[in-house]
């Protein structure tokens, strides 16, 4: 190939660059082959104790639900994991259509209007929410409920660091929005209004209050949700939500310590124009026939460049398509069972734990498949000893703040069978009681 | 409006019609060919004060957002709404029925500045003997 | 042959997985929640059996291109093989169900992984702190920039404005906006890199950051890279590269080396994570020892045998997702450094200089390729003789299709006219990179013969042209029931 091109060496094509560049020497270990290869990681894999080898009771922005075999199937299929973006529509008709399928999903879900493609994870999402309605009602403030996800108020803050916004926290005294506090809060210099339902605790905001306040004083209303339990639970578009956007990890996606995930991003039709991220449009082709392309692509970073509505190019395409096979697969009635297991699991071991002496509830709003607890001694202690037991415990709510030492925030999804959670309930009383 | 030798034209390709101290303002054939199928256009709100040469509107196609300019100085008091529906009349009747929005300008003398559309002419012809293979 | 929408296929009664049933006491929901927060109409999902799903995306899948059915050579996208022996590692459940906030003793093998990951790349970038939070490359730039931006504050000295290249990625300037700072462009040179004058120009006290690629996204290595940072640290600015095409200084080159100050890394580019038809990706960003106080937190340590997670100091920008980061992304592109060692990596950057080079030497008589000398891992070819013939780059991307390969980046970067930006990327034989070639050539020479058949392209995909006009000016987003 060299002589092809027209050379003797490889190193006759960098010529050109001076010795002045200096040649780099990888300090690194050598290649391993195949074998050895998934020796040596199936050896760090086996160092870590998971959902797959603990039960696990731990919620907190990322869930074990079961992950129907279809999905970790149809998403291995290299004609979806190994295809670039779809910019060459012809050529990606296969993940165009699903990609629509995605977004009509999300807008059922939601009870919005328009929905994209996805966004990196539900933190950023809220984010680029925050984002549009600052730049929509050319506001300076952000009313943000405390009981939104710490990881996604820091990721608020340091999205908004170099800017002259204000954010200002709601308080929650007994585990929701305080609607006092809320009102005192939200003036015409609010751009939005963002809540979490079911919030970081598990309960559920009053929600429609919040929002009409918002629209009161001209201020968007943004509600970040945990997709999953929209098969139960009363949908944002159906209380005033403007914008709608949440993590997505529940349907179908793997724990995977953290990451990728899946940003929802959902919106009523007005602010169509300033969505980020990609979106999918149904068309026709040059015979007539129904097709599917990428379209309202001048919002885009390769468009628009510095004027784009977000920089974002690279989304989370297969997380969104691993979604779209999982709400297909359950379809209407087994989402919905899916959410009422969630709902009375939790329940039942929200009542089985709060009986043992010393624990009580940490809050009386309703929940969905999470709630806190207080516990008369520290959770990492807990925790450690219902590790060695073959449980993954609930989040010490403490390090979140101090007046929430001893808390405890336990999760109990459809996984969890009644056996599993009586085992918990005794391991638990078993350890406090020690 | 449609006779363009009353109207004024900026090295930008947007025509003014003046008519007294308020001025129509839309984009001219070249442009409208350069941008081709126009999908959308991002009207500015009515009361918006704006600087000449300053951004005013959008005109989006397929693969491209072009910048409208204020030939002149003045204060947005009408837009064309029926550009929402029907973006494509910018492509069909870029002097006409695509006017995009009317300005109440602060210094009518200014109008006088712009090109006529006969040097607008001139000045497109020289501009691309300037031009090259590269965009 | 269409494929219908899943909800046209959707039949009353219908279900595909069932759940076990329930084992705890039953109620209605609203003795547990009131009926204010209760759903009233179920969401409208498809109501179709296992074998529906199957057999929907089934057909869907075949109705996509991609690197294991096709050639795709993409410029800047780096459409190597995914090993799937990758896809194997990142299953395993050791990895794939471990929860993000189990105890750190629970994990030590992940956060062995992680650890090891930033050290490995910080040995490949020449850099001293990594960062693997940010979940893109676009990400990663926004996050470099951020760290910028907090650098220069420490400093006491806030600067207005980064600069970019007229070549430069869309993301480039896009971040810089998100992140509150001024864009100003640098043109290139004749030669298509940056023209130092004109950079001499442009940089002063007020710039914080000028971006680059390199090589740029024309391909060429920028040879007066160390000048261009004698310039841009002279003004007390930082350098910084988008690392998209890395590929072509894997084991040969190092940012660190070439007065880079930061770095991202696109691991769904050069380090084989597939790309998902959109993603994930993961873009870790790399920096030099002045600006690790600035990376995002917490901080991965390591005490002895043992790893944690520690709180960032407080010069720390604080977080830019939830989350450490795309952890099963980063275990493939760990996995992925492991296999090839120091020496596969330097033949990965080699044999993709090699093959882009060699389709460059089949088509430039053809296509005109406006620079001269040779070419790193991609280069940009131009089809405007096509285009005094009445064919776009546009429509030779299309009549591609019809050959069986994917068609290359087209119509960027902005400086080359009808630009067609070839990237084959190192794990494409000699047969398939001539299976390419004589594509493209063949479509040239319709262009002259038969113009029509090349701008009327695909004739032989699912779909012909499909009409982006039409779905701009009548946004169609979501199904609707009749």
């Amino acid at each position: 190939m060299l002589e092809r091109i027209g050379v003797r060496t490889f190193e006759a094509l960098l010529q050109g660059i001076p010795s002045s560049v200096p040649r780099a020497t990888l300090s690194l270990p050598s290649g391993l082959a195949e074998s050895e290869l998934l020796r040596q990681l199936q050896g760090l894999a086996a160092q870590n104790q998971t959902a797959e080898t603990h039960r696990a009771f731990l919620g907190a922005g990322a869930y074990d639900h079961f992950i129907p075999s279809v999905v970790r199937y149809l998403t291995s299929r290299g004609e979806f994991l190994t295809a670039y973006t779809p910019y060459q529509a012809e050529a990606s008709q296969g993940t165009l259509q699903a990609m629509y399928e995605f977004q009509t999903l999300i807008c059922e879900l939601t009870g919005m209007e328009v929905a994209n493609a996805s966004l990196y994870d539900g933190a950023t999402s809220m984010a680029e929410a925050a984002l549009l309605a600052l730049r929509e009602t050319e506001r300076t403030k952000l009313v943000v409920a405390s009981t939104v996800h710490p990881e996604y108020r820091r990721v608020l803050h340091t999205y908004l660091r170099q800017t002259a916004v204000q954010i200002v926290e709601l308080p929650a005294p007994d585990g929701v929005t305080a609607l006092a506090e809320a009102e005192r809060a939200i003036d015409d210099q609010t751009a939005a209004v963002i809540m979490q339902v079911p919030n970081f605790y598990g309960c559920l905001e009053p929600a429609e209050e919040l929002a009409g306040l918002a629209r009161r004083a001209g201020a968007l209303t943004i509600v970040v949700v945990n997709p999953l339990s929209l098969g139960v639970l009363k949908p944002p578009g159906a209380y005033g939500a403007d914008l709608v956007v949440g993590e997505g990890q529940p349907l179908g996606l793997a724990l995977n310590y953290g990451g990728p995930y899946l940003g929802l991003f959902a919106c009523r039709a007005p602010y169509l124009r300033k969505v980020p991220g990609r979106i999918v449009g149904m068309t026709k082709d040059a015979k007539g026939a129904r097709g599917f392309t990428l379209t309202l692509q001048t919002r885009e970073q390769h468009i628009r460049r510095a004027r784009a509505t977000s920089n974002i190019c690279t989304n989370e395409g297969m997380c969104a398509l691993a979604a779209t096979i999982y709400l297909c697969a359950l379809g209407r009635r087994g989402f919905r069972e899916v959410g009422e297991q969630n709902v009375a699991k939790a329940h039942y071991a929200q009542a089985q734990l709060t009986a043992i002496p010393g624990i009580t509830p940490l809050f009386r709003a309703p929940f969905f498949n999470e709630f806190a607890l207080q516990l008369p001694c520290e959770p990492a202690a807990l925790n450690e000893r219902l590790l060695a037991r073959g449980f993954l415990g609930g989040v010490d709510l403490g390090r979140q703040s101090p007046a929430l030492r001893r808390g405890w925030l336990v999760c109990v999804t459809e996984t969890k069978r009644r056996a599993d959670i009586d085992a918990f309930v005794t391991a638990v009383r078993e350890e406090l009681h020690a | 409006m449609a006779n363009v030798n009353q109207l004024r034209f900026t090295k930008t390709h947007e025509w003014l019609a003046l008519q007294g101290a308020e001025g129509t303002v839309g984009i001219t054939q070249h442009a409208q060919e350069e941008i081709s199928d126009v999908v959308f256009v991002e009207l500015p709100k009515i009361g918006r004060q704006v600087r000449a040469g300053q951004e005013v509107a959008v005109v989006e196609s397929v693969k491209a957002a072009f910048s409208i300019y204020a030939p002149v100085a003045g204060t947005v008091v009408k837009v064309n709404e029926q550009l929402s529906q029907s973006p494509a009349l910018l492509n069909t009747s870029p002097y006409d029925d695509g006017w995009i929005f009317v300005l109440q300008l602060s210094q009518p003398q200014d109008a006088a500045a712009l090109m006529t559309h006969a040097q607008y002419e001139a000045w497109l012809v020289e501009e691309s003997d300037r031009g090259g293979v590269h965009a | 042959m269409r494929e219908p929408l899943i909800f046209e296929g959707s039949t009353a009664g219908r279900r595909g997985v069932t759940l076990p049933p329930l084992d705890v006491p039953p109620a209605p929901l609203d003795s547990w929640i009131p009926t204010e927060h209760l759903r009233t109409a179920p969401p409208l999902l498809p109501e179709v059996s296992e074998l529906d799903v199957v057999r929907h995306f089934m057909r869907l899948a075949h109705l996509n291109f991609s690197v294991e059915t096709n050639v795709y050579p993409l410029g800047s996208c780096t459409m190597k093989y995914n090993p799937r022996v990758n896809e194997e590692i990142a299953a395993l459940p050791g990895f794939s169900r471990a929860h993000p906030y189990e105890p750190d003793a629970a994990v030590q093998g992940l956060l062995h992984l992680l650890y090891d990951l930033e050290r490995l790349l910080a040995e490949i970038l020449g850099m001293d702190g990594v960062t693997l939070q940010p979940a893109a490359g676009a990400h990663g730039e926004f996050t470099g920039l951020l760290i910028a931006r907090a650098y220069h504050a420490a400093q006491g000295r806030p600067r207005q404005r980064v600069v970019v290249t007229d070549s430069s990625h869309g993301t480039n300037p896009a971040s810089a906006a998100l992140c509150g700072y001024e864009v100003v462009e640098v043109p290139s040179n004749r030669r298509g890199r940056v023209d130092l004058a004109a950079l001499a120009r442009t940089v002063d006290a007020e710039t914080a950051v000028f971006m680059l690629t390199n090589p740029n996204t024309l391909g060429l290595f920028e040879e007066e890279i160390m000048e261009i940072a004698k310039i841009v640290h002279g003004v007390g600015a930082l350098m910084y590269m988008d690392g998209a095409n890395l590929n072509a200084l894997l084991g040969l080159f190092r940012p660190g080396e070439m007065g880079f100050d930061i770095t991202h890394v696109n691991v769904h580019k050069t380090f084989s994570i597939p790309h998902g038809s959109g993603g994930p990706g993961g873009g870790p960003v790399g920096v030099k020892a002045h600006l690790a106080p600035f990376l995002p937190g917490p901080r991965l340590a390591r005490e002895g045998t043992t790893y944690r997670w520690v709180e960032a100091p407080p010069e720390s920008i604080g977080q830019v997702r939830a989350f450490a980061g795309n952890v099963g992304a980063l275990v493939r592109a760990y996995a992925y450094i492991l296999a090839l060692g120091g020496e596969g990596l330097r033949r990965v950057a080699e044999e993709a200089i090699v093959n882009a080079n060699y389709l460059k030497a089949r088509l430039k008589e053809v296509y005109e390729v406006p620079y001269d000398g040779p070419c790193m891992h991609e280069f940009v070819a131009s089809a405007a003789a096509q285009k005094r013939l009445g064919v776009k780059a546009m429509d030779i991307a299309k009549r591609l299709l019809d050959f069986g390969c994917y068609a290359p980046t087209i119509n960027f970067p902005l400086i080359v006219e009808e630009a067609l930006m070839i990237e084959p990327s190192e794990t494409e034989s000699r047969q398939a990179l001539d299976q390419l070639a004589d594509a493209l050539l063949a479509i040239a020479r319709e262009a002259a013969t038969d113009p029509k058949k090349v701008q009327t392209a695909p004739h032989t995909l699912p779909v012909a042209r499909l009409d982006d006009v039409l779905a701009a000016r009548e946004p169609n987003l979501r199904w609707r029931p009749a």
